[in-house]
């Protein structure tokens, strides 16, 4: 099984480190417009703006951290929940 | 859990969380289907999801931890589903969907069910997707990608994989099925005269390069995050193949 996995690790750090040298002027754009507006664009529907459009000023940046905040706060009560310290544990 | 897989764990999520940016990857942007399609797309995810809730509720009743096991899952989706990871060997951006993942620690219904609240404020709060098509999104993501993650981590087991191997094919698979979803809603909603075939594999196609190594990232992420769980709650993972009974 080791073998297996270091064997795939390998090919996906060649493959990366070749990808890393071919593409070095990429500009990692979304499959959303490399992909989806393409396509949509071809055929007459364009994407249209957000009806919530939360991307002007720092609005983006307050959800992002609101977000953050939250998921974050949620996740760890959680894992803590789940996965108590194995001291609390032998308590229980 | 170690202090060094927990500064881990907090890194993937900060980047994530922080990483996000709008509009990315699987998810159909507002405006790119017409209101049939995006109706069309609501009626078939709509049952999924209400089964998803009413599975939640009968086993809230017999499995204490399940919500808590539910609130976990949910914020590692939101997170993975909105993370933009570089991929090198295609020059572009694109996220993994985590349902895979999540069909396999909670099962597929409730895994829907998680989809739909990260879609839903994924669409409401940062830009990513949209509220017409939302459906849409639901279905790919949520309802394709975690039948397909379940059912392969399922036949794996049945074959003899061991539970690794079963966990990286369940994300594998997840992945690619549901960019193959997005594709057939995009094919299926922008046909430009008719021509159903030419246009669905077009899409397909011009997503392999980035979705290709992209599930494979995904599919090391699964078998990760079962063994962890398979290790630390062993109870936990043997219980959504019971799914099924309820």
């Amino acid at each position: 099984m080791r073998p297996l996995i270091a064997g795939v690790a390998i090919i996906l750090v060649l493959l990366t480190g070749w990808g890393c040298v071919s593409v070095v002027c990429a500009e990692w754009e979304g499959v959303d417009e490399a992909v989806v507006k393409k396509f949509a664009e071809q055929a007459g529907r364009p994407p249209r703006e957000p009806y919530i459009n939360t991307t002007r000023g720092d609005l983006l940046l307050f959800c992002f951290l609101l977000a953050g905040t939250v998921g974050g706060f949620a996740g760890g009560y959680y894992f803590r929940e789940l996965f108590p310290p194995k001291s609390k544990r032998t308590h229980d | 859990m170690s202090r060094p897989l927990e500064m881990t764990v907090f890194a993937v999520v900060a980047v994530g969380v922080l990483g996000c940016q709008s509009a990315y990857a699987m998810h159909v942007s507002e405006g790119i289907l017409t209101l049939p399609w995006a109706g069309f797309w609501f009626a078939l995810s709509i049952p999924f999801v209400a089964l998803g809730l009413r599975n939640l509720r009968l086993r809230s009743e017999r499995e204490p931890h399940i919500k808590a096991l539910l609130g976990l899952v949910g914020a590692g989706v939101f997170v993975i589903s909105c993370l933009p990871v570089p991929v090198p060997t295609a020059g572009t951006c694109s996220h993994p969907c985590g349902t895979g993942m999540a069909a396999i620690l909670v099962g597929p219904l409730l895994s829907a069910v998680v989809a739909s609240v990260a879609l839903t404020l994924q669409a409401l709060f940062l830009a990513h997707g949209g509220l017409t098509t939302l459906g849409a999104n639901i279905f790919s993501m949520g309802v394709v990608g975690s039948f397909t993650g379940y059912g392969a981590f399922l036949l794996a087991r049945k074959l003899g994989a061991p539970w690794a191997v079963a966990a990286f094919f369940a994300g594998l698979l997840s992945d690619w099925a549901t960019y193959a979803a997005t594709s057939l809603i995009l094919a299926a909603g922008l046909q430009p005269g008719g021509d159903f075939w030419s246009l669905l594999i077009g899409i397909l196609v011009a997503f392999v390069p980035t979705q290709v190594p992209l599930g494979v990232l995904e599919g090391f992420v699964s078998a990760g995050a079962y063994g962890f769980l398979r290790s630390r709650r062993p109870e936990f993972v043997a219980l959504p193949a019971k799914e099924g009974a309820s």
